[in-house]
C-alpha cells in the first residue's frame, strides 16, 4: 500500500499543521464570540439556550455604568503606567549605551527580569509588600515622610496607584531592551559629525537620538496603548479577580471577563470584547496618524 | 520498528496523520467501557465525598466512582463551562450555596421533584429553609443540601469584660451593637469587626421580607433604595465614622493577624469560623470566643454546600447518581462523622439530635455552642435567590465604598446602585 501524496497537494499538508491549529484556537474563539455579541444567552442551560436578540448586547453593553466605568479605569491605568515607561525606559537606554558599552546587557538584563516573572509570583509579592499594618511600602513611607498607614488594597484612591506601579515596574524592562536595540543601529557617524560642527550633548540627544528613535516609540507606545487598553492579569490577581473597593481597579478586560464568567452573561462579554476592539483599533490608527504627520514635518 | 523507520520521510508525515485518527478511534474505544460514576466538588466538601465514596465502593463493586476536585471558584467557573457546553458533565455536582441561585434559574440542572427522584418525599427530613433554598421559581427541587452554616455572633469575652460590657449589651438591637463597639474601641483599642460590609450584610438581611429576595422582590424588582438598605448604610456610616471597622476583609494575612492578638473584638460569620479559628487562624485565643445569636434574633446562613445532577449527564447512571446523593445527603452517621471532622454543620434533621450537639466546644470555653446553632438552623427563613444576585451584592458594595470613601450622600448612593439594577434586572 502506497501513501503517497500527489506533489501539488504537499504544500497545503505542511502548512495545515498551522493553519488546523489557528482556526481550533484562533478563529474559531474569534467567530464565536462574535456571532455570541448577538445572542442572549444563560449559559448553564446548555448551547441551545442561545437567542438572537440583534444588537441588543451592545446597547445594554453601551448604557452600563459599570462599563464606562471600567473603561475609565482602563484609561487611567494605562496612562498612569504607560507614559512613565517610555519617559523612564528612554534616558535610561541612552544612559545604558554611552555608560556600559559592553556591560550594558548585564543592566538590562536585571531590568528585564521582571517581565519574564510569572504573574501570580509578582502578585503574590507586592500584596504583602503593600499590606496596610505589615507591609515594606507603608514602613518606609513611614520611616522617610512618617506618613500614616495607607489602606492600598481597600481604598479606591489608593488601589489604581499600587496597581500601575505594579505595571509600571514590570513593563518598563521590555521597553528598555526595545530603547536599546534601536539606539545600536543609530550610525555612530552622525554622533562625530555633529561633535566636529560642535554640538554638546543635549543637541546630539535632541536632533540625532530621538528622531532614530522615533520608529521604535512608535513601536513601544503603540504596544504600550494595546496592552494597557487589555491590562487584565495584575489588577486581577493583586484584587482578587474583583477590582478592589469601588471597582476602582477593574479594567475592561476584567469586567468583560466577571460579565461573563461572575454574572453570566456571555452575550454581554462579547458585546464588550468587540467594543474594545474597535477602540483599540481606533487608538492605534490615532497613534500611527500622529506620527506619521510628524515625520512629514521633519 | 526497522520498517517504520525506512518509510521515506512524507510517509512518515501521512503516518503522523493515520495516527491522529487512529487516536481518535482510541477515544471511542475509551468511549465504549463503561465511565466512572464522577462526582465534582471543592476542597473539604471532596474529602467528604470521597470518605463516601470509598465505603460505597465496598458495598458496589462493580461501580467505579470517582472525586474530581478543583479550587472553590475554579470548581464552578468549570461547573458553568461543562454545563454550557454539555461536554465532560460529571455525574454529580457539589454547589456552594451563593451559586446555586444562577444554576437553578437555567435548565441545566436535573429536576429532582420528578417522579424519576422524587426529591419531595424528604421535604421535611431537612431544616425548612436548606431544602427550601433549592426550589427554583417553577418550584422544582433542583438540588439537596448537605451542610448549612447557621449564622451566630463570635465574641471575645475578655475584651467585653475588659469593656464592662455583657453579652446581651451587643445583641439586644444592631444599633446597641454599634454603641457596645464604641465603648469597646475606647477601653480596649480593640475593633467591634474587621470588614464593616458584613455588617451591612446582616442587617440588610435581617429586614428581608420571608420569601423575598436580599436585592430584588418577588416581582423581580430591585429593593435597594428601602429602609432596611438605609437602615445598613446609615449603621456602616457610624462604624467608619468612629473607626469601629478594621477595614481587612476576611481571610486575608491582615484579617488573621489582627485575630492572633486580639484586635478584632467580634465576627459574624457561620458556626463553622469555630473550627477555622481553632484549627488555623488564631488558635492561641482558645477560650476567650464565645457565640450569641445575631442581634435582635438574625438567623441566616453563612454557606452551604448543596449537591445537584446535571440535565445532561449520562442517562443511564443518572439513577446511580441519585442513589449516591441520597447517600450524600441522608445518612445520619455520614452527616456526623462530616460534621466531627470537617465542621459541615448537617442539614439533615436526624443528625441534629445526636449527644454530639450537646457537648462542649473547647475553643468556646466549654460552651454548647451547638445547640445554639442548632437552634438558628431551624429558625432561618427562605430567601430567594435571583439571577443577578451576585452583580447586586457588588453593586452594594461599590455604593458603600463611596459613602464610606468619599462621603457620598447616601440616598444617592442607593438610587445609584437602584439604577444599575434595573439596568440589568432583566437580562
Amino acid at each position: 500500500m502506497s501513501l503517497r501524496l500527489p506533489s501539488h497537494w504537499a504544500p497545503y499538508v505542511l502548512v495545515s499543521p498551522f493553519l488546523i491549529l489557528f482556526a481550533v484556537f484562533g478563529l474559531f474563539p474569534l467567530l464565536f464570540s462574535l456571532w455570541l455579541a448577538f445572542q442572549s444567552w444563560e449559559p448553564t442551560s446548555g448551547i441551545e439556550a442561545m437567542k438572537f436578540v440583534g444588537l441588543d448586547n451592545f446597547v445594554f453593553a453601551l448604557t452600563d455604568g459599570w462599563f464606562w466605568k471600567a473603561l475609565r479605569n482602563t484609561l487611567w491605568l494605562a496612562t498612569a503606567s504607560g507614559v512613565p515607561q517610555h519617559l523612564v525606559a528612554l534616558p535610561l537606554a541612552v544612559f545604558l549605551h554611552q555608560a556600559f558599552g559592553r556591560w550594558r546587557g548585564l543592566f538590562s538584563g536585571a531590568y528585564f527580569l521582571p517581565y519574564i516573572t510569572s504573574t501570580v509570583a509578582i502578585a503574590m509579592l507586592f500584596g504583602s509588600l503593600f499590606s496596610t499594618d505589615y507591609g515594606l511600602v507603608n514602613q518606609a513611607l513611614h520611616a522617610l515622610f512618617g506618613t500614616e498607614n495607607i489602606n492600598w488594597m481597600r481604598s479606591p484612591q489608593a488601589i489604581k496607584p499600587a496597581v500601575a506601579i505594579v505595571v509600571f515596574w514590570r513593563y518598563v524592562g521590555f521597553n528598555l531592551v526595545l530603547y536599546l536595540a534601536a539606539l545600536q543601529t543609530i550610525p555612530h557617524d552622525l554622533y562625530q559629525a555633529a561633535k566636529l560642527d560642535g554640538a554638546n550633548a543635549w543637541q546630539q540627544f535632541w536632533r540625532i537620538t530621538l528622531p532614530g528613535l522615533k520608529p521604535m516609540i512608535l513601536f513601544g507606545v503603540t504596544l504600550s496603548i494595546i496592552g494597557g487598553m487589555q491590562l487584565f492579569e495584575e489588577p486581577f490577581i493583586l484584587t482578587n479577580g474583583k477590582g478592589g473597593a469601588d471597582q476602582a481597579a477593574m479594567t475592561v478586560a476584567m469586567y468583560l471577563y466577571r460579565e461573563a464568567f461572575d454574572f453570566s452573561d456571555f452575550g454581554g462579554a462579547s458585546a464588550l470584547a468587540w467594543i474594545m476592539f474597535g477602540l483599540i483599533a481606533l487608538l492605534t490608527w490615532l497613534t500611527n496618524q500622529a506620527f506619521a504627520e510628524r515625520r512629514a514635518v521633519a | 520498528m526497522p520498517d517504520t523507520l525506512s518509510l521515506p520521510r512524507r510517509h512518515l508525515l501521512a503516518a503522523a496523520i493515520g495516527s491522529v485518527a487512529g487516536s481518535a478511534a482510541g477515544l471511542s474505544r475509551a468511549a465504549a467501557e463503561p465511565q466512572p460514576l464522577t462526582v465534582a466538588a471543592f476542597p473539604l466538601v471532596d474529602v467528604v465525598a470521597k470518605d463516601v465514596l470509598k465505603d460505597w465502593g465496598q458495598r458496589h463493586p462493580e461501580i467505579r466512582a470517582q472525586v474530581v476536585s478543583r479550587q472553590y471558584d475554579d470548581h464552578h467557573t468549570a461547573m458553568t463551562t461543562a454545563l454550557s457546553t454539555s461536554g465532560h458533565l460529571p455525574d454529580v455536582i457539589a454547589l456552594e450555596s451563593s451559586y446555586l441561585g444562577r444554576f437553578s434559574l437555567g435548565t441545566g440542572l436535573e429536576d429532582l421533584s420528578a417522579p424519576a427522584f422524587g426529591a419531595e418525599r424528604f421535604k421535611d427530613s431537612f431544616v425548612p429553609f436548606a431544602f427550601e433554598t433549592a426550589r427554583n421559581r417553577e418550584g422544582r427541587v433542583v438540588a439537596m443540601p448537605t451542610d448549612i452554616g447557621p449564622g451566630s455572633l463570635f465574641y471575645r469575652t475578655d475584651l467585653l469584660a475588659q469593656a464592662g460590657l455583657k453579652e446581651a449589651d451587643l445583641t439586644r438591637s444592631w444599633e446597641d451593637y454599634v454603641e457596645a463597639g464604641m465603648q469597646l474601641k475606647a477601653k480596649t483599642g480593640a475593633y467591634l469587626i474587621g470588614d464593616v460590609r458584613l455588617l451591612k450584610d446582616i442587617i440588610v438581611r435581617a429586614g428581608t421580607p420571608p420569601g423575598e429576595g436580599q436585592f430584588f422582590d418577588n416581582q423581580q424588582r430591585a429593593q435597594i433604595t428601602s429602609p432596611r438598605f438605609v437602615r445598613a448604610f446609615e449603621l456602616a456610616q457610624k462604624v467608619r465614622r468612629h473607626g469601629l471597622d478594621a477595614r481587612v476583609e476576611v481571610w486575608f494575612n491582615d484579617w488573621a493577624e489582627m485575630l492572633k492578638r486580639g484586635r478584632l473584638a467580634t465576627e459574624l460569620s457561620g458556626g463553622w469560623m469555630a473550627g477555622q479559628l481553632a484549627n488555623w487562624v488564631a488558635p492561641a485565643t482558645a477560650g476567650k470566643w464565645r457565640v450569641a445569636q445575631l442581634p435582635e434574633n438574625t438567623f441566616c446562613s453563612y454557606g452551604g454546600t448543596y449537591y445537584a445532577i446535571p440535565r445532561r449527564s449520562a442517562p443511564e447512571r443518572k439513577q446511580l447518581a441519585w442513589q449516591l446523593i441520597q447517600e450524600l445527603t441522608l445518612d445520619r452517621k455520614r452527616q456526623l462523622e462530616a460534621f466531627k471532622s470537617q465542621d459541615a454543620f448537617p442539614a439533615l434533621l436526624a443528625a441534629q439530635d445526636d449527644a454530639f450537639f450537646d457537648q462542649p466546644v473547647p475553643f468556646l470555653g466549654g460552651q454548647h455552642a451547638r445547640v445554639l446553632w442548632r437552634e438558628s438552623a431551624r429558625r432561618i427563613p427562605v430567601v430567594k435567590m435571583h439571577k443577578q444576585h451576585k452583580f447586586a451584592d457588588e453593586v452594594v458594595n461599590a455604593e458603600l465604598d463611596n459613602v464610606l470613601e468619599y462621603g457620598k450622600p447616601i440616598p444617592q448612593a442607593l438610587a445609584d446602585a437602584q439604577a444599575l439594577l434595573v439596568h440589568r434586572a432583566n437580562r
